[in-house]
């Protein structure tokens, strides 16, 4: 009979041998999966994993596509950990991020088309107001109603969506592009863009922003006053309390700062790789962003590594899509079970698997 | 404003647009009960929708189609209940990784089922009851399903409040350690409410593939699993609030279209928000009323639990 | 044939000046590239798209490879997989949503060589750009048509997705059709603000069924309100959108819009290997076999079949067009005199209703 028994203290071996256990033990049974659906298993997973990294024909492109698809979800985990830490559920990160490009995009069609060093900036404080407003509502009505914060943070992402196709089709929408929806191409108004820094690097300044969120983060949890009682409020609210933690500001503090960092990229990816906004620029960063968190621990650094890894999936799977005509519900599934394993053998870092001699209890 | 809208049929069509939501919220409740929040829901449902339609339409039975709905999604669960029971894993990740493998897994499965229709799930015939003027056309004039799930509610709230079974569940969910000291089993307790809330979340599904729209897409349920989890919050982790929020939520869809239906002045894209609009006000109005309304969620929800001997 | 052929434009003179060699080289093998915005098994947009491409490599065997890519987000990604096919050495990339529009011409200007092919857009910034669209509001006068003579309750209904010129125009042409073929006709239209949504699909079928309407058409995806339709036992009848949907054809289902790109694909793939490829801005309907009229099943009377069938003649023969004057806009203000037929100008960038027809659209 197999048993677990918790480790004195977490296992630094298996910290960081863990995610490349999963990744093996993905391998294997994704392997299995392709080779079921008629495709070469090698070739399939060397494909996903290695190609985007190395292949000749691609890689120069690819390698820092990594950088341009894992920077919003970094930047929008890193805000979200600190809540999920303190035990404040914000679902609805997807809406803060759509609010975010459109506050963003608004404050710089709004003097379209004047030309100033300042109005990016100034697109970037909207954006990130706009992210910051609509975390709000799921903020005051917790401390001042005690609303639950995952029912109205999740629901107002289906009331942001339905403001994005009206925004794309009305005050929003590109009054020379002949009626149809959509918003003029920020990315091609140098005032508004957000364009790589040096070509070839994938370098945007929502790259910049994602880093040094990593780097404030870990900061704040590690050296900060508000970063201890993030975490206190988390694994002992009642001690928090005792502490004089006050929960309503810091309710208040994690949905605004995940909701400023979520609507922030939102911006920086209305101005840069999305370009416009359109009734289908919400791609799901806001719900991946969740499992980035998580993958990374709620950790910062854990978190630039989740979120590269992701984007690794995605940009591999989708090379993996067109070179090998998988499906791409086969991605899908080999994502799903990807992050499976990476959780499950997760186990090893805190706990030993033995073998006991007697009935486990 | 509501001219030409006929009540009846507006109750009628409510009943049967909110049984998918009711039945996954229903499971989903007893799931979390038992301490244990599965994020999953969507996934679960839509494999259900998948295993529901390929039952049906290979058996030619829709009674079979729902069962094996319930096992497919049971089984998708049982993923779940081995990462986040055995393995402890994070619960909110793995649900949500759930959901991404349940997309995958069912759109896999179901590329041979694109464009078939599946048996006609049969109308309950109630009688004489049917022949009551208006009660008869909006209350008893419904598929089985529809009723079997109202029961399911009953059920669900007889179990956790009136039996054994439920109050054990309940300790498990408030403290499991103090249930375990009691020498309940928590991490088998658990794993089969898990396994319950992956079977409602498959009969929610597969009533969406087999009747509201007999027929089998990708992507059929479209966010129905996510709407389930926020009646969950919405109904404070009572059954008959599920009940009730999944009426609410279903009756504002209905009622918006029809009042498009109907040629109301109200402008279309205020009506498009209001489902979700309507149930956040109801919510704030409900916990602010009544206090601690908001404060029933289980203490243990979303913990994991080791027994270290 | 109403292609627009841009030769004449300074955009070609230009392209000509840059590529024209290339142009005029034939090629033995060409990989034809397709970006799918839904899954294939979408039953509808996305399944249509496909089966042309199918058609591509049915026409031409292994001198053609084709390869696709499926569930491509509209937004930060579709550069990206635009660029990656773009390396992998694709001759020709068709997207095929009108989402991908600026990504496809700007990853076009970092790839002159290669053909891109933009569905139901209007962007052609580069010489290498092409677009090309159908015109769907042709096979809705056919459905306008049948409806207003097959209502019983002259109440019929429209399920639209978004508001925007194609829909928009769908609704107009449907409307009109309808209203001269029975004067009573009102229409009710639901906005369902989504593509794709089944459960949704079918309330809103649902809810104007509810109203009293008896004829369905719908603009988006799936087949549900179709299936909502079947379960009124005959009562109404409803049209298969985007595919023949011919599954519904012993119940609801009377007749369909076919969306078929497979002459189109086939076409510009063989130019492109016999050296007559050119930019063009294509906008065929069902003259050029991309819309076509599914079958019309006996449930319509055979005079209304042949009246229907007469005017999609009619349309393939260019000798009626949808949008002809007298129509006023739904202020009631003049839009097309008397004979006048409508510019593809005003069509594609309709954002109005006829008059006549009742409510508002959403801003």
């Amino acid at each position: 009979m197999l048993r677990l028994e918790k480790r004195p203290s977490p296992s630094a071996f298996w910290q960081k041998a863990s995610p490349f256990l999963a990744v093996i033990l993905t391998m294997i049974a994704g392997g299995i999966m392709f080779w079921i659906l008629g495709k070469n298993p090698v070739e399939a997973i060397r494909t996903i994993f290695w190609d985007p990294l190395f292949n000749a024909q691609f890689a120069s492109y690819s390698r820092p596509q990594l950088l341009v698809k894992a920077a919003p979800l970094i930047l929008i985990a890193i805000g979200l950990s600190l809540g999920f830490r303190a035990g404040v559920w914000n679902i609805g990160a997807e809406g803060q991020y759509i609010m975010g490009a459109i506050f963003g995009a608004a404050a710089g069609l709004a003097v379209y088309p004047v030309e100033s060093r300042l109005i990016f900036p100034a697109m970037l404080m909207a954006g990130a107001l706009g992210g910051w407003l609509w975390a709000m509502i799921p903020a005051v009505l917790k401390t001042v109603f005690r609303t639950n914060e995952i029912l109205v943070s999740l629901l107002l992402v289906y009331v942001a969506q339905n403001i994005l196709a009206m925004m794309a089709l009305g005050a929003l929408r590109n009054p020379d592009g002949g009626g149809f929806p959509g918003s003029r191409n920020l990315s091609q108004i140098p005032a508004m863009a957000n364009p790589e820094m040096v070509a070839g690097t994938g370098m945007h300044w929502g790259v910049v922003a994602a880093f040094m969120a990593v780097i404030a983060g870990h900061v704040l949890l590690q050296r900060h006053l508000l970063g201890f009682q993030i975490k206190l409020a988390g694994q002992a609210p009642r001690a928090a309390r005792f502490a004089g933690v006050s929960p309503a500001r810091l309710v208040i503090f994690c949905l605004g700062v995940s909701g400023l960092l979520a609507g922030l990229a939102g911006v920086f990816e209305v101005t840069g790789p999305a370009g416009q906004i359109s009734i289908d620029f919400a791609s799901g960063y806001g719900f991946t962003a969740i499992i980035v968190a998580f993958l990374g621990r709620l950790n910062p650094v854990g978190i630039l590594f989740a979120g590269l890894l992701m984007a690794l999936t995605y940009i591999g799977g989708e090379l993996a899509q067109f070179m090998l005509s998988l499906p791409s519900a086969a991605i899908q599934a080999f994502q799903g079970m990807l992050l499976f394993f990476l959780l499950a053998t997760d186990i090893l870092t805190n706990y030993r698997i033995r073998l006991s001699q007697r009935e486990a209890a | 404003m509501f001219g030409s809208i006929d009540p009846a049929l507006l109750l009628a069509a409510l009943m049967v647009n909110s049984v998918p939501i009711m039945l996954a919220a229903t499971g989903e409740l007893v799931t979390e009960k038992a301490g244990v929040l599965n994020l999953g829901v969507e996934g679960m449902m839509i494999m259900g929708a998948m295993c529901g339609f390929a039952t049906a339409v290979v058996t030619g039975s829709p009674l079979l189609g729902f069962l094996g709905g319930a096992l497919g999604a049971l089984a998708l669960s049982l993923v779940f209940g081995v990462l986040t029971q055995l393995l402890l894993t994070n619960q909110v990740a793995t649900g949500l990784a759930l959901t991404l493998f349940g997309l995958g897994l069912s759109s896999l499965i179901g590329q041979g089922y694109v464009g078939i229709k599946p048996p006609a799930t049969g109308k309950l015939d109630l009688g004489p009851l049917a022949e009551i003027p208006f009660l008869g056309r909006a209350l008893f004039a419904h598929d089985w399903m529809v009723y079997v799930s109202i029961l399911l509610v009953a059920g669900v709230w007889w179990m956790l409040t009136h039996s054994r079974a439920g109050l054990i569940l309940r300790a498990v969910g408030e403290s499991h350690e103090a249930a375990h000291a009691l020498g309940y089993k928590v991490t088998r307790i658990r794993f089969l409410a898990i396994l319950f809330g992956g079977a409602m979340a498959g009969l929610g599904g597969a009533y969406i593939s087999l009747v509201r729209v007999p027929q089998w897409t990708d992507g059929i349920t479209a966010g129905a699993g996510w709407i389930a989890l926020a009646i969950v919050v919405f109904a404070s982790w009572r059954p008959w609030r599920v009940l009730a929020g999944a009426y609410l939520f279903g009756g504002v869809t209905v009622l918006q279209l029809n009042l498009q239906a109907a040629g109301s002045a109200i402008p279309v894209q205020y009506l498009s928000m209001a489902p979700y609009l309507i149930t956040i006000l109801v919510l704030v109005i409900m916990s602010s009323g009544r206090g601690k309304a908001a404060l029933n969620a289980p203490a243990c929800l979303g913990q994991n639990f080791h027994a270290s001997r | 044939m109403k292609r627009r052929n841009l030769l004449a434009t300074a955009a070609l003179g230009l392209g000509l000046a840059l590529g024209g060699g290339a142009f005029a080289q034939g090629m033995d093998k060409v990989k034809a590239c397709f970006v799918y915005v839904g899954p294939i098994g979408d039953g509808g947009w996305t399944f249509q798209h496909h089966q042309g491409a199918l058609a591509v490599q049915e026409a031409y065997g292994d001198k053609v490879e084709i390869a696709w890519q499926e569930n491509v987000p509209e937004g930060a990604d579709a550069e990206r997989v635009l660029t990656q096919m773009a390396l992998s050495g694709c001759n020709i990339i068709f997207t095929t949503s009108f989402g991908y529009m600026d990504a496809t011409n700007a990853v076009a200007a970092k790839f002159p060589d290669i053909k891109f092919e933009h569905a139901t857009g209007y962007k052609r910034e580069h010489p290498n750009v092409s677009t090309y669209n159908a015109r769907f509001y042709e096979g809705r006068a056919v459905q306008g048509h049948i409806a207003g003579k097959m209502t019983k309750s002259n109440k019929i209904g429209y399920i639209a997705s978004f508001p925007i010129p194609e829909v928009i125009m769908g609704i107009n042409s449907y409307y009109l059709h309808a209203k001269k073929a029975n004067p009573n006709v009102e229409l009710s239209v639901v906005w369902a603000f989504t593509w794709f949504d089944p459960a949704k699909e079918a309330d809103a079928a649902k809810a104007l069924i509810d109203q009293g309407v008896d004829v369905i058409a719908s603009h988006t995806d799936s087949t549900a309100p179709l299936a909502e339709a079947a379960k009124t036992n005959g009562a109404v009848i409803g049209f298969g959108q985007a595919s023949d949907m011919a599954e519904y054809k012993d119940g609801p289902r009377v007749s369909s819009i076919i969306d078929n790109w497979a002459p189109y694909y086939v076409k510009r793939v063989g130019q492109l290997m016999d050296g007559t490829y050119e930019q063009i801005d294509a906008w065929e309907g069902i003259a050029g076999g991309e819309v076509e009229i599914g079958e019309i099943t006996d449930k319509v009377p055979a005079e209304v079949k042949a009246e229907a069938e007469a005017m999609r003649d009619a349309i393939a023969a260019g000798t009626y067009h949808p949008f002809t004057g007298p129509i006023n806009k739904q202020d009631g203000s003049p839009w097309l005199a008397e004979g006048e037929t409508a510019p593809d100008g005003d069509l594609l960038g309709m954002s109005f209703y006829v008059e006549g027809i009742v409510g508002d659209i959403p801003k």
